[in-house]
């Protein structure tokens, strides 16, 4: 579903991500780990045309995305869910998710879509008139990718879905990501929490100063040495 | 038909009376003087609506937005007046004023798509300035703006042998060209006040909202951040060209003393003062912000009636009394007189 070859991004001179190669098939959920500064979210950004590429090829749906902005490749369904959540912080939950649904003008099967949201997260129901801003930092993340399903993504790209939220919280947050894949949608995400992140994917791929050093299933990672002991910490 | 239905319909009838009514019960009341503050109060409400679009919606700050005035001016006052011994008609050039100032929205705003807050500030303030300095030095090598001289004898409004700058006498009542430029300004900002609303609900209005709440997230929604902040400099600029042909036309005269700084600091006053984002708050900054510092004039004389001379010479303390009012205003009121919506909600919030 999605092909990524020689994926280069470069900040002014410096280069973030050193030509990398990636696939996620459809319906798979892949992970891709590493550390702070690895190049994890500068490949995200640019695979969601957030950034431009600075060299390399990437597709998606068997078409070329390269460079494509990211306003078209929602229109497509590719979304992200950006990193620190990046929810609208003074507009009401109900209104963060029509903001998602903002391609779509199809009113009966938008309302569908809020159905099916407050179905996955039953928590953002009772908040629904409550703005954003005043939401925990675990319910702006539920709302986040609520508001991501709320264009119909077919692939869904995670950003660090667990960063600064309580251990439980992260627990929660991770079970609705598989309740997301378990719906159809194929997921690329990107997490520090190694452990969690292969536990609960397929496949996963290993950054290291913005390039890919292993790509393995997520069973032969999390049993490689490697990985062990440089992110699980034994 | 309900008693709150009825109520609300004789409310607004009584509205749409009064403001019909206003420059003769001003005259009669206030003196003729009055009736021309009312007639400028009208040119910043539109004033005031268009650059809401581009702060109030969008969340772009801008501090040059009296440039697109003094662009619609201008191209008013080029085309309607022996400068360029042309006589155009205002039903061409107020739709030509609007589509240049237009244009000068976005070439403002295609080099500014990446700045924002501080930075978006700044740039817009030079260009402000830019195109003041240039209308100032344009009468060489030849002779376009005329200079500091201004331009003098701009074509009145016309329809057809009907000319506003003459007074007329209908149904008993004498219209004077300020009476008459009144209804016409009126039309003009009731038509502002429906765009913005209509505006405000639409799809746009939305993609405005997330771009001022978070652009990162409104381009992961799926909307074009680059074409609808265009959108915005080229609406609210649309506003302020359409009132500087107004403008030229009620003056007849146009200089670039006109368009400084201190008036787009004005409108902004305005609309922060009225509250962000609301426009009958925004409709209400602008009368108010008008009429206070011409109300303040009285202050001379009164000082003479009180003490029996003046004791701070009275356009010192008028701008004194001025800048203290907006600084209490601030701080009783920091959300504006009515607030938008969005933030009563929030208040509540934090609140409970």
């Amino acid at each position: 579903m999605l092909s990524v070859h020689g994926l280069e991004v470069a900040y002014g001179g410096i280069k973030a991500v050193r030509g990398i190669n990636l696939e996620v098939g459809r319906g798979e959920l892949v992970a891709l780990i590493g550390a702070n500064g690895a190049g994890k979210s500068s490949t995200l950004k640019a695979l969601s045309g957030l950034l431009k590429p600075h060299a390399g090829h990437i597709d998606y749906d068997g078409a070329e995305i390269t460079g494509k902005p990211a306003y078209h490749l929602v229109r497509r369904g590719l979304a992200l869910v950006p990193e620190g959540r990046g929810v609208f912080p003074r507009l009401t939950v109900a209104e963060n998710l029509a903001m998602g649904a903002y391609i779509h003008t199809d009113k009966a099967a938008v309302s569908r879509d809020f159905e099916r949201a407050y179905a996955l997260f039953p928590r953002l129901a009772e908040r629904r008139a409550q703005p954003a801003g005043t939401l925990s930092g675990g319910e702006q993340q539920m709302l986040a990718m609520a508001r991501a399903l709320m264009c119909r993504p077919r692939l869904l790209l995670l950003d660090e879905p667990s960063m600064g939220l309580a251990p439980l919280m992260v627990q929660k947050i991770f079970e609705t990501v598989r309740a997301v894949a378990a719906e159809g949608v194929t997921l690329l995400l990107v997490e520090q929490n190694a452990k969690l992140a292969l536990e609960t994917c397929d496949r996963g791929y290993v950054m290291e100063s913005g390039a890919i050093v292993l790509a393995d299933t997520a069973q032969n990672l999390l049993a490689s040495p490697q990985v062990r002991q440089a992110y699980l910490g034994e | 038909m309900n008693a709150a239905h009825w109520w609300r319909r004789t409310a607004w009838l009584v509205i749409v009376l009064l403001l019909l009514a206003a420059p003769f019960l001003i005259e009669a009341v206030l003196g003729r003087a009055w009736v021309r503050i009312a007639d400028v109060a009208l040119l910043f409400v539109m004033l005031a609506l268009g650059l809401n679009i581009v702060v109030g919606f969008a969340g772009l700050l801008d501090l040059g937005y009296i440039a697109f005035f003094a662009v619609g001016a201008y191209s008013y006052a080029l085309l309607a007046s022996p400068q360029l011994a042309v006589h155009w008609p205002f039903l061409v050039l107020l739709p030509l004023a609007a589509a240049v100032a237009a244009i000068f929205g976005i070439l403002l705003g295609a080099p500014t798509l990446r700045l924002r807050g501080d930075y978006l500030a700044i740039v817009t303030l030079g260009f402000g300035e830019i195109i003041r300095v240039f209308l100032n030095n344009l009468n060489r090598p030849f002779n376009l703006t005329n200079g500091p001289q201004g331009i003098t004898l701009i074509d009145p409004l016309q329809f057809g042998g009907f000319s506003l700058a003459q007074t007329h006498s209908l149904a008993g009542l004498t219209f004077t060209p300020v009476h008459s430029y009144y209804f016409v300004f009126l039309a003009c900002a009731v038509l502002s006040i429906v765009i913005s609303r209509r505006l405000e609900d639409s799809r746009i209005g939305r993609a405005w909202v997330a771009i001022r709440e978070d652009e990162l997230a409104a381009s992961a929604m799926g909307i074009n951040t680059r074409n609808m902040k265009l959108l915005a400099f080229a609406m609210g600029a649309t506003f302020g060209g359409v009132a500087g042909g107004l403008f030229s036309s009620f003056q007849g005269f146009i200089s670039p003393e006109s368009f400084q700084l201190l008036d787009s600091i004005m409108v902004l006053c305005m609309v922060v003062l009225g509250g962000m984002g609301n426009v009958t708050g925004v409709v209400l900054g602008a009368v108010l912000l008008t009429a206070l510092p011409e109300a303040l004039r009285y202050i001379g004389p009164l000082q003479q009636r009180w003490f029996g001379e003046v004791f701070i010479d009275p356009s010192d303390l008028r701008m004194l009394l001025f800048g203290l009012a907006l600084v209490l205003m601030m701080l009783f009121r920091p959300a504006g007189i009515l607030p938008a919506r969005r933030r009563v909600m929030e208040k509540r919030h934090a609140a409970g």
